[in-house]
């Protein structure tokens, strides 16, 4: 049987919609499952192309870090030989993830670190809940985190009346606006500095009243709102980059300097990170370094990198807690064909290459993890139905820069097939029923020619209902195509008329 | 009920044992206990350079970390130790005089975070494992010494103008500075908190790639280290890069041979 590539029936997902339109101040609100939110993608795509800025937006600066990329990985001699190195290091770690997460444990203890295992978000949110409390403070400093992202966790010490505030620029610029990032790199992507500097003048209660939109006063605005907070926050909280299993030793990659402030000045440090964060030996770091910064920034290397291990006597926190999170990462490990997708660094190359995410943005996939790899991630992550395997056009961009070379493209059509034979197990689906009618149809009218030249004159009658050479919604069962897609005019000649016509004239 | 740790571990002996028994097989060493095979590390390919074609030190490697250094918005300065702390004593009441004008949306007005008046403008910190001739020649500067026996307080580190330290490695293609914490580079506060950072380099610690950087580093692996590669900068408006953030908004990288 082949593999059907197309876009199945839409399903709507619970949580808030987002009816509010990107380009209006207030984001689309905190959804309770920040891996699952929205409107289906085929409904929330839909809304998206409709949003001229947003299109305007994200066009500019992905086309900005597509080229500063090509650019810097073009510099690079052995950059294939690393990407091999890094595709194989993630595969060893996967194959040994018990043992390198228990000689991780070990180091990492006997510098004078805590470890703790959280099986889902509840359990994260709830150690890293207690930890704050009893270190008597209701306001702890945050770097930049996927992983506390996907477990909403500033949601869930909120409840507890804790206030966490997100320091990278652009997750502070999501948190005023009451939003949901729309990129794994660049959160806020989907705004442009008017945008921001309206979001800060309303929402920052110290921004100047003369704010500009220029990036440079807004950046400086933003310094001058955290500074104090840095340099008396007890307690930080931070995701990680990498974890080196033979050292015991936390790597976090960042630009602005707020990283280092997190992790440098407070009391105590509470690290939240995936269990396939690690890497084997401090030696490989050598590999990542080199891969990460040019493949996510586009940058030779970000501006600053930290690493620590343990406790430090007399430098930094001299407290360290890790908390290592599962949150359906081993589901995920049990899935042969899937599992590649634990190997990835988060550095969201695919996302600025894929011209699915470029046109829709990062909201229409209802995750934190949204463009191709949040594809193939987010459902095997949740376990559940979806509909974002079909998110992809299959052009095999997302593979070509993948700096660990996941391979994308072929686990969206392994997930796709996935779909199909479960739903088509299930009789009587419209959608399957009117699929097969149609395909009946066709092979009755293309098994002989008289009847195809009949058949082929029936498209032009669409030309009647077409807009602008678009076809936007045709009465059912053609509503099931265009529920996610728009259908091209028809030409006002069949390719037979026109041949013919042509042989007329010689 | 199981703990957290017992079940992550059995559901990753569970989620491997039964889709990775072929893989994994080539490198069992054998059982480990009950909890399962232990796997031996699989072979890794390592056809990336593991050093440049060029020498620590060498003039080809010092005109890479340059270039690098300047595209960032680093600012470069070459010297010998004899002029050294002529030249320190140059760049930091030079800087500092020139902060003054950053602005209403520095973080130093008045409303946001008062200065003491007591301390007097061009005040620099370092490590006080730093090299004493450096610091000598600083007429008219304040120097205040930090170490992890006796360190300054966020806000009296906040009321310098500088800080000076050393480095314990470079990368030339990277053009990245590497402070590993020593005496010499004193503790991760100090380097972050003042809005200027001196780092003075020897040439001979500049390695051409990061993995000569990386076997250097992995000697004392435990140390805290930071990698810092020009100003602290974002690119989160639009990816518009903007030089200085929260980190020192201004670098000088001092090359000394």
């Amino acid at each position: 049987m082949s593999t059907f590539l197309g876009m199945p029936a839409a399903r709507d997902r619970r949580g808030p919609g987002p009816d509010a339109a990107p380009g209006t101040l207030s984001g689309v609100g905190r959804p309770e499952d920040p891996l699952h939110w929205g409107a289906s993608f085929p409904d929330a795509a839909k809304a998206a192309l409709d949003n001229g800025q947003l299109r305007r937006n994200l066009g500019k600066a992905t086309s900005t870090i597509r080229t500063k990329r090509a650019r810097v990985v073009g510099e690079v001699p052995d950059w294939e030989a690393l990407r091999d190195a890094g595709s194989a290091v993630k595969t060893d770690v996967m194959a040994r993830l018990p043992e390198l997460l228990e000689e991780l444990e070990r180091n990492v203890t006997a510098r004078g670190g805590v470890v703790h295992w959280a099986r889902d978000a509840a359990e994260a949110n709830r150690i890293v809940a207690d930890l704050v409390r009893a270190r008597d403070t209701d306001e702890v400093v945050k770097v930049k985190s996927m992983a506390t992202q996907e477990i909403g966790l500033n949601e869930a010490l909120a409840e507890e009346g804790i206030a966490a505030v997100e320091t990278d620029l652009a997750e502070l610029i999501v948190q005023l606006a009451d939003d949901m990032p729309s990129h794994i790199l660049v959160p806020a992507i989907h705004r442009n500095r008017t945008e921001i500097r309206d979001i800060f003048l309303e929402r920052m209660a110290d921004a100047p009243p003369d704010l500009t939109d220029v990036p440079r006063e807004l950046a400086m605005a933003a310094r001058a709102h955290l500074r104090r907070k840095f340099l008396s926050a007890k307690v930080a909280i931070s995701g990680a980059n990498f974890a080196v299993a033979d050292t015991g030793t936390l790597a976090v990659v960042e630009s602005e300097g707020n990283g280092r402030m997190c992790l440098t000045m407070p009391e105590t440090l509470i690290t939240v990170m995936g269990i396939e964060k690690l890497i084997p030996t401090f030696d490989d770091l050598e590999v990542f370094l080199q891969l990460l910064p040019r493949s996510s920034t586009g940058e030779r290397m970000n501006p600053y990198t930290s690493m620590w291990t343990g406790v430090t006597p007399g430098d930094g926190p001299q407290e360290f807690h890790l908390v290592l999170l599962d949150n359906g990462r081993t589901k995920v490990l049990a899935d042969e064909a899937g599992r590649a997708a634990l190997h990835c660094i988060r550095c969201s190359a695919c996302l600025n290459v894929c011209p699915v995410y470029e046109r829709v943005g990062g909201h229409a996939y209802g995750s934190v993890y949204p463009g191709p790899i949040g594809a193939i991630l987010t459902p095997q992550l949740t376990g559940e139905e979806s509909d974002l395997p079909y998110a992809s056009t299959l052009c095999g961009a997302c593979y070509e820069v993948c700096p660990v070379k996941i391979d994308i493209p072929s686990i969206l059509v392994e997930l796709r097939a996935r779909e199909v034979s479960m739903t088509a197990g299930s009789a009587g689906d419209t959608a399957d029923r009117v699929w097969s009618a149609a395909m009946k149809a066709a092979s009755f009218a293309m098994a002989d020619g008289a009847r195809f030249r009949r058949a082929a004159r029936v498209p032009r009658l669409l030309r009647a209902i077409s807009r602008n050479g678009v076809i936007r919604k045709l009465p059912f069962p053609g509503s099931l195509w265009t529920r996610s897609r728009d259908l091209m005019e028809p030409p006002k000649q069949t390719f037979r008329d026109w041949w013919d016509g042509r042989e007329d004239q010689r | 009920m199981t703990d957290a740790r017992t079940e992550i571990l059995s559901r990753i002996r569970g989620a491997l044992g039964s889709a990775d028994s072929s893989a994994g097989a080539a490198g069992t060493t054998g059982a480990a206990g009950t909890a399962g095979v232990t796997r031996a590390p699989s072979v890794v390919p390592r056809e990336y350079r593991s050093a440049g074609e060029h020498a620590p030190g060498s003039d080809a490697v010092l005109e890479v970390l340059i270039d690098r250094l300047v595209d960032y918005k680093a600012e470069v300065h070459r010297t010998t130790p004899k002029d050294l702390p002529r030249l320190l004593a140059r760049l930091i009441p030079q800087r500092s005089a020139e902060r003054q004008v950053v602005g209403s949306s520095d973080y130093r007005s008045p409303d946001v975070l008062p200065t003491t008046p007591s301390t007097p403008r061009g005040a620099v910190v370092v490590p006080h494992g730093i090299d004493q001739a450096w610091v000598s020649a600083m007429g008219g500067v304040e120097v205040r010494t930090d170490s992890r026996e006796a360190p300054l307080s966020a806000a009296e580190l906040d009321e310098v103008d500088a800080v000076v330290t050393a480095a314990r490695v470079a990368v030339a293609e990277t053009g990245t500075i590497v402070l590993d914490g020593e005496a010499d580079q004193g503790r991760r506060a100090v380097s972050l908190v003042p809005d200027v950072h001196v780092c003075v380099v020897r040439t001979d610690q500049v390695v051409q790639t990061v993995p000569e950087a990386v076997r250097l580093l992995g000697a004392d692996p435990e140390r805290p280290l930071t990698w810092i590669s020009g100003p602290s900068a974002t690119s989160d408006i639009e990816l518009e890069r903007v030089e200085g953030v929260h980190g020192p908004r201004t670098l000088h990288v001092v090359l000394l041979s």
